[in-house]
């Protein structure tokens, strides 16, 4: 995957290009608003992550200016300012995502690992596998194997959601925001619990787990057999 | 700018000049309208009794000839009064009379004239100056001419009563107008003043300084009251602002000075790869908690400062109570809590739906975290906790009720405070900032926070006006103006 980081902070944009370096991705990074609108004009990224806050172009106009060019990179905006207004207005420009600082770098990867994947349209599918493990999105069943299992429409959407995004790493904020709506962190961790819920449904008594906990990052759902 | 100047220069005072400008032409005009009128009344009574007179001595001389009219016109004549008369012949030679020294030329004209004439019986000179009179000259059958006429000083006089009048009225007028006027605007200007004065002290750091009231409910007092109130707001923000700042100096430098302490210690004693791994881990955690603090801090002053008052809109808060106690049902559960719902009738709120939920949510929070020791029925009962959205009034009131150890009655206000934890709770986790951030979003919606005894246990209650902050504020001024 390539990415472009556009980001005025030289530390942390080094510190970024490094890290994604490090788990095999290739890297550049930009250091004002017009340098990274020219390079990620050129379009040969993935994903871009843009400062919102930028010199020269701000990091929201970067974006709008992209897009009025009919270029779609999916972008994940970063930003100082973490409100929902501010988040809204992020998507609103035409960014795909919106991580507020300081964010852990396991949160970035996630994200900007499903954003590259969006583009692969798996968004459409009407049911989604993962080993002997099938959603219907339209009926709402899911089996494994021959069993049927039941679940209760929040367990649902967050198996769908973990489905969809399978053999990538789903952070706690990225269920909390895109199962529950809520982009505040609750005190306690509760998705843990709903994991360890829905994980006793689909996972007790088979001998292949198929919903990992990747520690210091989330969770993932992936056929163990491969 | 001297004083008077200044009092010049106010509006109150520019105010009294229009008004007296205007005053005075309607006191000119109208005046002037009484004495033109009253006037042409008069001219009107004369050319009526002139007619009359006329119309009578033509018909003495239908009657009785050029003597009859001369014995007539010779009795009138001689009675004192304003009327005149003469007769002359058709070559002008006057036969009776009481009136000389006329305009030459009038006799030759029939009809209306004014004229200045000099009765007979008095004397040339300056102590008998010429009178003004309106007068009527008619042919009789014969070349006889008659002239009847009637004296106008009557009229000046009055004309000029009123006249003199108007001016003594309208300067008058300006007289009291500019007193009155300097009077009122040197005592607002007095008030205004004062407020002048108590904003320059309040400028100058004295935001404990209230504007003077006068207490008698005109505009200025109001103007006054709404700036107090304004300026009551601004000591709150600023209490608020320094508030937060103390408590960030004071709750953020402990896990920051942990936080170094820990990286010190790592630096100074770890040998092996996996220590410092572990001391790497533990500051990244406390980090993370720290950031998490830093969020709900900012998240209060949000929503202390009003800010989150754009994003309102409508929902239900039933639907907001079953969604944050489904987030939490797996996790009570967990902790051998029965968490329940009741909340089956909607009701719609107007209001921030993500604040709300995060209000609500560390409510349930708290419950759960404080229902502990789990897994120890009391009497034989599970410990329960009942999340509720109620309709009461004009509010609805979203209840967390536990029952678990409470809060005694005496520290109910103050745990509401930031950073604020009982001692009982310190062992537990979390920033002591839930309780503070849902009385702040239950404020900026207008509502309250409140805590109750549910003997036993703990009734949070958030109540919240049904319409939102705007409806409340639009209330106060409906009871503002009733008290009025």
């Amino acid at each position: 995957m390539r990415l472009l980081v556009i980001e005025d902070d030289r530390d942390a944009a080094d510190y970024l290009v490094k890290a994604f370096r490090e788990v095999g991705h290739i890297a550049d990074a930009a250091h004002d608003g017009e340098d990274g609108l020219a390079m990620a004009l050129e379009g040969q990224y993935d994903v871009l992550v843009v400062d919102r806050m930028l010199p020269k172009r701000d990091g929201l106009s970067l974006i709008g200016t992209l897009r009025a060019k009919g270029i779609e990179t999916p972008a994940l905006i970063l930003s100082a300012l973490g409100q929902v207004d501010d988040r809204v207005k992020g998507l609103r420009a035409g960014g795909d995502d919106y991580l507020p600082k300081p964010y852990s770098f396991s949160e970035l990867l996630a994200r900007v690992e499903v954003l590259a994947r969006r583009r692969g349209g798996r968004n459409e599918e009407t049911m989604l596998h993962v080993g002997d493990l099938e959603l219907d999105r339209l009926s709402h069943q899911v089996r494994r194997g021959a069993e049927e299992i039941s679940l209760q429409p929040r367990e649902f959407r967050l198996l769908e959601y973990l489905m969809k995004h399978a053999g990538q790493v789903v952070t706690r904020t990225m269920l909390l925001e895109n199962v529950w709506d809520y982009h505040f962190d609750p005190q306690t961790n509760v998705i843990d619990v709903h994991i360890s819920r829905l994980r006793s449904k689909i996972d007790k008594g088979f001998s292949q787990p198929l919903l990992h906990t990747v520690r210091g990052a989330g969770y993932m759902i992936r056929d163990g057999a491969r | 700018m001297t004083a008077l100047g200044k009092l010049f220069r106010t509006t109150t005072f520019k105010l009294t000049l229009v008004y007296l400008t205007v005053f005075a032409l309607f006191a000119a005009f109208l005046l002037g309208y009484f004495a033109l009128n009253t006037r042409r009344l008069i001219t009107e009574q004369i050319t009526d009794t002139v007619n009359a007179e006329i119309t009578g001595l033509s018909e003495q001389y239908r009657q009785g000839g050029i003597r009859r009219l001369v014995v007539v016109v010779d009795a009138r004549a001689r009675r004192p009064g304003s009327s005149l008369y003469i007769v002359t012949t058709f070559a002008g030679e006057a036969l009776a009379g009481n009136v000389t020294a006329l305009e030459p030329g009038i006799l030759d004209n029939p009809g209306w004239t004014e004229t200045v004439y000099r009765r007979l019986d008095e004397a040339e000179g300056p102590e008998h100056p010429e009178h003004q009179a309106l007068v009527r000259v008619f042919q009789l059958p014969g070349g006889f001419r008659l002239l009847v006429g009637r004296d106008l000083d009557e009229r000046e006089r009055l004309y000029h009563i009123i006249l003199g009048a108007g001016r003594w009225s309208i300067a008058i007028v300006i007289v009291l107008g500019l007193a009155g006027g300097l009077f009122v605007t040197r005592r607002v200007l007095r008030r205004v003043d004062a407020m002048t004065e108590t904003t320059r002290t309040i400028m100058a750091g004295d935001l404990g300084e209230r504007l003077p009231v006068a207490g008698t409910g005109d505009e200025l007092d109001r103007l006054a009251e709404n700036l107090n109130i304004m300026l009551e707001r601004i000591e709150a923000l600023m209490r608020g602002l320094k508030e937060v700042s103390d408590n960030i100096a004071h709750d953020l430098k402990t896990p920051l000075t942990r936080l170094r302490n820990r990286s010190e210690q790592a630096l100074r004693t770890a040998n092996s790869q996996a220590e410092y791994r572990a001391a790497i881990e533990a500051t990244i955690e406390e980090s993370d908690s720290l950031i998490a603090t830093f969020n709900a801090l900012l998240m209060i002053a949000r929503a202390e400062s009003g800010q989150a008052r754009d994003d309102m809109s409508e929902f239900d808060a039933a639907e907001i109570a079953h969604d944050v106690g489904e987030l939490y049902e797996p996790l009570a559960e967990e902790k051998g809590i029965t968490l329940k719902v009741e909340a089956d009738t909607a009701a719609p709120v107007k209001g921030n739906r993500e604040l709300v939920s995060q209000a609500l949510a560390n409510l349930v929070d708290n419950a759960i975290k404080y229902a502990e020791p789990h897994d120890k029925p009391v009497n034989g009962v599970a410990p329960e906790i009942v999340v509720r959205a109620l309709n009461e009034g004009d509010r609805i009131l979203l209840t967390v009720a536990d029952s678990g150890p409470g809060i005694p009655e005496s520290d109910r206000t103050r745990v509401v405070e930031r950073f604020v934890r009982l001692e009982q709770s310190r062992s537990k986790p979390g920033s002591g900032l839930g309780l503070s951030l849902a009385s702040a979003v239950a404020r900026l919606h207008g509502g309250e926070l409140t805590l109750e005894d549910n003997h036993p246990g703990l009734k949070s209650v958030i109540a919240l006006p049904r319409g939102g902050p705007v409806q409340m504020r639009d209330e106060a001024a409906r009871q503002k103006e009733s008290r009025r």
